[in-house]
């Protein structure tokens, strides 16, 4: 982000903006896992065996958002209300972080919110960027995530939607027919992840061979090392090897 | 593959090897098979500054019908390795293949299910050639190194001999170093 001369950001701004700050929710969260993946008890120091991964905080942003991010919510939120339901019905959630837009928005509104966001004058997200998969398996009930990105060229603005969804019943209504380009992102994150989209033409493997099992991103699904042998020396898959903690 | 092939074991089949042999090494056409950063050296190989052209090796065609020889150029993985071995069985007889780089020839530091631990599960490999990713030197010298095995390829009933020994040789080869691998350096620190 450029400063503009003369002024621009108050110094509440950019202390919020300071990197340490940034990261303090996350700090503050409780720690899940620590040190690397591999073999324990040996007594190997050479490594780093520090580390802590906390959990990943829950953050949710109040109005005024900032920029242009009310503008965006408040025509999404005047849009849904003209078709008879209501933003906070379908948003669960505003997220304000590092300066970005994210609308965490339940899966029965996801086609809705994308025709909106998609047709309304005011909003215009015309590119579709991509769908992600993310697979949280602490966070109960709502294991598997899909991020969408959204661009409009109209207004230069971005947004960013994310759609939770329990591991139990992993189904999101795909976006496709309101974005045609989301067609092979969606089969990807199916194939990745294992999150069905309902509605999607053709939910083909894209990535993995046709007769792949499984659905190799999921934080469940094993590395699948094998020894390798060469002359004699045979080293183990990185999994079982020493760890450095 | 022709008629060279019927020849009985003599001074004449001596001198027809050494004939074909010269011809074939001085115009070994590669088929490049670049899949990951390894290909980016590859192409470095072809360019001006190190210029493979002058040693007949100046086609590297799309075409595995008219290629002599496959460069396995980075990882292969699950997906691809079908293809690899379709490409590989295109390409006419008499055939090399390098593998260049660690991940092409052992899988290098990709070790999970999505890549195939060495190309030699697929195709038999004539030249292995280390680094991540080799320089172009290193790979003309992998192709030197080619070159003299295929002006020094044997023929007919000398080549039947030659694939003997060779495997007998491999057989017997002693393992380089006795060991459970980097586990064992766990209980040694």
């Amino acid at each position: 982000m450029t400063t503009p001369p003369g002024g621009g950001e108050t110094p509440a701004e950019e202390a919020e903006n300071l990197p340490a700050r940034l990261g303090e929710e996350r700090l503050a969260a409780p720690v899940v896992r620590t040190g690397m993946f591999g073999v324990h008890g040996t007594q190997d120091t050479s490594g780093y065996g520090q580390l802590q991964v906390h959990q990943r905080p829950s953050i949710a942003s109040e109005p005024p958002y900032g920029g242009y991010f009310d503008a965006v919510a408040q025509a999404l939120g005047s849009a849904l209300a003209a078709d008879g339901s209501n933003f906070g019905e379908a948003v669960e959630r505003v997220v304000v972080n590092r300066g970005e837009l994210t609308f965490h928005v339940r899966r029965e509104y996801l086609l809705a919110v994308a025709d909106k966001l998609l047709h309304d004058p005011a909003l215009r997200f015309e590119i579709f960027s991509g769908v992600s998969g993310v697979h949280y398996p602490d966070e109960i009930g709502q294991e598997l995530s899909a991020v969408y990105h959204l661009l409009s060229i109209t207004h230069n603005r971005r947004v960013r939607l994310e759609v939770r969804t329990p591991d139990s019943d992993r189904h999101i209504p795909s976006v496709t027919p309101v974005y045609p380009a989301a067609n092979w992102h969606e089969r990807e994150t199916w194939d990745f992840f294992g999150i069905i989209f309902d509605g999607h033409p053709a939910l083909t493997r894209i990535e993995m061979p046709d007769d792949w099992l499984g659905h190799p991103q999921r934080k469940d699904y094993p590395l699948g090392g094998i020894p390798v042998e060469y002359r004699g020396t045979k080293m183990p898959p990185p999994d079982e090897r020493r760890s450095y903690s | 593959m022709g008629i060279e092939e019927k020849l009985p074991s003599g001074v004449l089949l001596t001198s027809v090897e050494k004939l074909a042999g010269w011809a074939r090494a001085r115009s070994v056409w590669p088929a490049t098979f670049g899949l990951a950063c390894c290909a980016i050296e590859l192409m470095m190989t072809g360019g001006p500054r190190h210029d493979l052209a002058r040693f007949g090796m100046e086609k590297t065609g799309s075409t595995p019908r008219e290629a002599d020889l496959m460069i396995v150029a980075g990882r292969v993985s699950q997906k691809m390795a079908p293809v690899l071995r379709q490409i590989y069985d295109q390409m006419p007889e008499p055939k090399w293949v390098i593998s260049m780089g660690v991940c092409a020839s052992s899988g290098g530091m990709f070790n999970n299910y999505a890549i195939v631990q060495g190309v030699d599960h697929i195709v038999p490999v004539d030249i292995y050639l280390p680094g991540c990713p080799p320089r172009p030197e290193m790979l003309m010298d992998a192709i030197f190194k080619l070159h003299d095995k295929i002006m020094n390829m044997k023929l007919g009933a000398d080549r039947d001999e030659e694939i003997t020994e060779l495997e007998e040789a491999r057989l017997n080869m002693l393992p380089l170093r006795v060991s459970a691998g980097i586990n064992d350096l766990g209980s040694e620190l």
